[in-house]
């Protein structure tokens, strides 16, 4: 437990995006003191090597993109969650779906584990590798294939960055709809492994409302494309399995992306409450009301402070809560719905409803939400960030409950939500260096998660399970519903070598361990 | 225990352990994908569980009208995504799996179900997906099941995502190319062309549905009444067959009689196969129904 080390990214705040280049967000400011386990002597090149399965994967890729180097595995040993002790083995950077599944092949013929990789900016550890498994590394494959404007698709590889097929589509009237918070770094490879979310995915959904086709290498290294460019699926949905499958399903390669038209008006509003519970029932009262915002999210006050130095959006920094009402659409549809849900606000004690005048105000609101996870840096050094989902109108009644969790931990939260779906995301800060406190860390979130799932929510509503959840899936599925979810999973990966230890309690194990409460042999939190 | 829990106990005893067996809905679409094959009928539980307008999630029966469910949800002055003839059910419409001629707003109908109570083939009942609007918690069996015929798990109670009901519709149609009506409007719900004519739906806020509607005017497009599609469907190829209606960036087409079922590659194939015999190995479940079979 003494090894937990700074996650501070800093997506929204670092210029540019990092997730082309080879390099794992997450090693920015922090330096990972090596882990006893895998220093040593430096192994040797590659290219040379005595290893049967290094030489198979050299002889499918080139020295160069086959990486055995204490280096190489340490970089690729973790990801953007808080979970360390991940062991990852041979770290591969194949160009094509050939050379994916040449890795693939490699690894079943010398009885080895693969795990696909895009930026790791994953939060729950989907891509920290157990036992030593071949890192498949996809950001090599980053390019745009195809973009066919009239009928609003593109085909993209998996490694192409999720900002960065939005900013190609610049002037085209289309973009690429699921914004997650980490979108300058994060691949769409990731996004459909994780089937990942972010604040619009309100209106428009997540991942897999925007992915029609894909092509994958299966775990057995049979490369299929599921899925058609229009239309409902032929057959079984077998796109919409393999998408959230967080790398246990197989390995995409292409996947076809559906393209939203951009809206020809779009209003941006900041509302301010003087509690956390009436922004809370504010929110149910817009949903009740037959609205869908194209976003709908809730800053607490400690979230507010912490940012406003940052960006001077205007943020009432006195405020116990905010709420981001974007609203999207034509016109008349936009203004009608400013006007009742500012009645709606102000019926709930809102004190000021603030309709963003141009679009750097607009910019400068969203740009406080965005950079929220950047700026609790000079509050702790270190946090933990969940995501569960509850029932909408019992919002108010559970964030006054993790507060109360939080106090009882000692700990310090700052809530920064996707309200409108009830998609929780506390945020736990802490100081690593203090004894005793990730014990207190890890509780807090178990009590987080326990209150979710009692209020009639799930474990995850963007972030996946991974590494960091399956423990608590036992608290949501019952065994039966969790073996039916393993009859999926085999039907794809039969022999249980892509990325087994994650997603299902049952199976493989990380380590050895898996017990309930406990976390794998060898990685800790 | 609830009085729908009590109705899926008793579905989950009708479906059992052993012997062929299948869920009877409204058999609007009974042949699809092949006949049951002799196996036994039973019936899913009816009736509306829970409805909570402020969630926008319904709980219902599988075997409820899909009709009766949206006369429900219309006093709430809300809707779900999905379509089907008269007498046709929830449960049969989602293992259809055929979505909604209006779903360019309403989303297809992968998108509607959040949860389903199923009875497995070994007769052990078990629940895919979750009751929240968000959730990637585990793998999306929910997905799997739509489309399926029920071959992979029998599903007796749902889940579902409802919408707001429009506050105007209005049809339009023209001699015009679909592109030009596609270029003229913002999401569309539906865009059909039949060669000669394009006819579209124009839903929300009614003085913006006026004046898209005063735009399509300047390209010779009026109102008009829905319109009534051919009954049978084929999967668009880039040619329109005689009489045949495209449904506009679909995929779909309505033609007189059902086309022959798309190809699939081989690949496909074996991992459908083995996803059937990992969900069903002794081949209980709609035996005689291939999800493959079917047209669009």
């Amino acid at each position: 437990m003494a090894m937990v080390r700074s996650r501070f990214t800093g997506f929204f705040l670092q210029p540019g995006g990092n997730g082309s280049s080879d390099t794992p967000p997450g090693s920015g400011r922090s330096v990972t003191a090596p882990d006893r386990r895998q220093t040593g002597p430096m192994r040797r090149m590659s290219g040379r090597s005595r290893d049967p399965l290094v030489r198979a994967l050299v002889s499918a890729l080139d020295a160069r993109r086959v990486q055995t180097g204490d280096g190489a595995r340490r970089l690729y040993s973790r990801d953007a969650s808080v979970i360390r002790g991940g062991r990852a083995g041979v770290v591969c950077f194949p160009e094509t779906t050939e050379e994916v599944s040449a890795c693939v092949v490699a690894s079943l013929a010398h009885g080895r584990d693969f795990v696909a990789r895009g930026a790791g900016t994953g939060l729950a550890g989907g891509a920290v590798p157990c036992d030593e498994p071949v890192m498949v590394v996809l950001t090599r494959m980053d390019r745009i294939l195809e973009v066919d404007v009239s009928r609003r698709l593109a085909w993209v590889e998996p490694g192409v960055v999720n900002l960065d097929l939005s900013r190609h589509l610049a002037g085209t009237g289309l973009y690429f709809a699921p914004d997650p918070s980490s979108q300058q770094s994060c691949t769409i490879g990731g996004n459909v492994a994780n089937n990942s979310g972010g604040p619009h995915c309100l209106l428009y959904g997540v991942t897999s409302a925007h992915v029609l086709a894909v092509e994958v290498v299966l775990p057995d290294g049979e490369v299929v494309v599921l899925g058609e460019e229009e239309g409902d699926s032929v057959g079984y949905d077998l796109r919409g399995a393999f998408v959230g499958g967080e790398g246990t399903l197989g390995i995409a390669t292409r996947i076809c992306v559906r393209l939203t038209e951009d809206p020809p008006d779009v209003a941006t509003l900041l509302l301010d409450f003087m509690s956390v519970g009436a922004a809370a029932e504010t929110v149910s009262a817009i949903i009740a009301a037959g609205m869908i915002p194209a976003a709908l999210e809730m800053m607490d006050q400690r979230v507010v402070e912490a940012v406003e130095p940052f960006v001077n959006a205007g943020y009432p920094t006195d405020a116990a809560a905010v709420l981001i009402v974007e609203l999207d659409g034509q016109p008349s549809g936009v203004a009608d719905e400013i006007r009742r849900i500012e009645e709606l606000a102000r019926a709930h004690g809102a004190r000021s409803v603030r309709v963003a005048a141009d679009e750097g105000e607009r910019e400068r609101i969203w740009k406080g939400r965005k950079s929220a996870f950047g700026a609790i840096a000079v509050i702790k050094p270190d946090y933990y960030l969940n995501d569960t989902v509850i029932p909408r109108t019992k919002l108010a009644e559970v964030i006054e409950r993790i507060y109360e969790i939080v106090e009882e931990q000692d700990l310090i939260v700052m809530n920064v939500f996707h309200a409108g779906d009830g998609n929780l995301h506390p945020l736990l800060l802490f100081d690593a260096r203090e004894a005793g406190v990730m014990e207190r860390v890890l509780a807090a979130g178990e009590e987080i998660v326990r209150v979710s799932v009692a209020a009639g929510g799930v474990l995850s509503g963007e972030h996946g399970i991974g590494l960091e959840k399956k423990r608590f899936m036992s608290l949501q599925f019952s065994p039966a519903d969790l073996e039916a979810q393993q009859r999926l999973r085999s039907a794809f990966d039969p022999v249980g070598r892509a990325n087994p230890a994650k997603v299902l309690p049952t199976g493989a194990s990380c380590g050895h361990v898996t017990s309930l409460g406990r976390l794998p042999d060898g990685v800790w939190v | 225990m609830s009085a729908g829990d009590v109705r899926m106990v008793g579905f989950r005893s009708d479906v059992g352990d052993s012997g062929a067996v299948c869920v009877r809905g409204g058999g609007t679409h009974w042949g699809v994908g092949g006949g049951p094959d002799g196996a036994r009928e039973v019936s899913a539980p009816v009736g509306i569980v829970t409805l909570d307008p402020a969630e926008m999630t319904v709980m219902v029966g599988a075997g409820t009208a899909l009709s009766d469910l949206a006369g429900e949800l219309a006093i709430h002055g809300l809707e779900v995504g999905m379509k089907g003839p008269s007498g046709a059910t929830v449960g049969g419409v989602l293992m259809v799996g055929r979505s909604a001629l209006r779903r360019r707003r309403v989303g297809t109908i992968a998108d509607v179900l959040l949860q389903a109570d199923c009875v497995g083939a070994d007769g052990v009942a078990f629940t895919a997906g979750g009751p929240t609007v968000k959730n990637v918690t585990g793998y999306d069996l929910c997905r799997l099941l739509v489309g399926s015929l029920g071959t992979l798990a029998l599903v007796g109670r749902v889940i579902l995502r409802t919408r707001p009901v429009p506050s105007r519709s209005l049809w339009l149609a023209g001699e015009v190319e679909p592109e030009r009506v596609l270029d003229a409007t913002y999401r569309p719900s539906c865009v059909l062309w039949d060669g000669v004519r394009t006819s579209v739906l124009l839903e929300g806020h009614g003085e913006d549905v006026d004046e898209t509607a005063a735009r399509l005017a300047l390209l010779g497009l009026s109102a008009t009444e829905p319109p009534v599609l051919p009954a049978g469907r084929g999967r668009w190829t880039g040619r329109l067959p005689s009489g045949g209606v495209l449904e506009v960036g679909s995929g779909v087409v309505h033609q007189a009689d059902d086309g022959g079922p798309p190809t699939v590659s081989d690949g496909v194939r074996r991992l459908a196969g083995r996803m059937r015999a990992s969900f069903d190995p002794s081949g209980r479940l709609n035996p005689g129904r291939d999800p493959y079979r079917v047209a669009a």
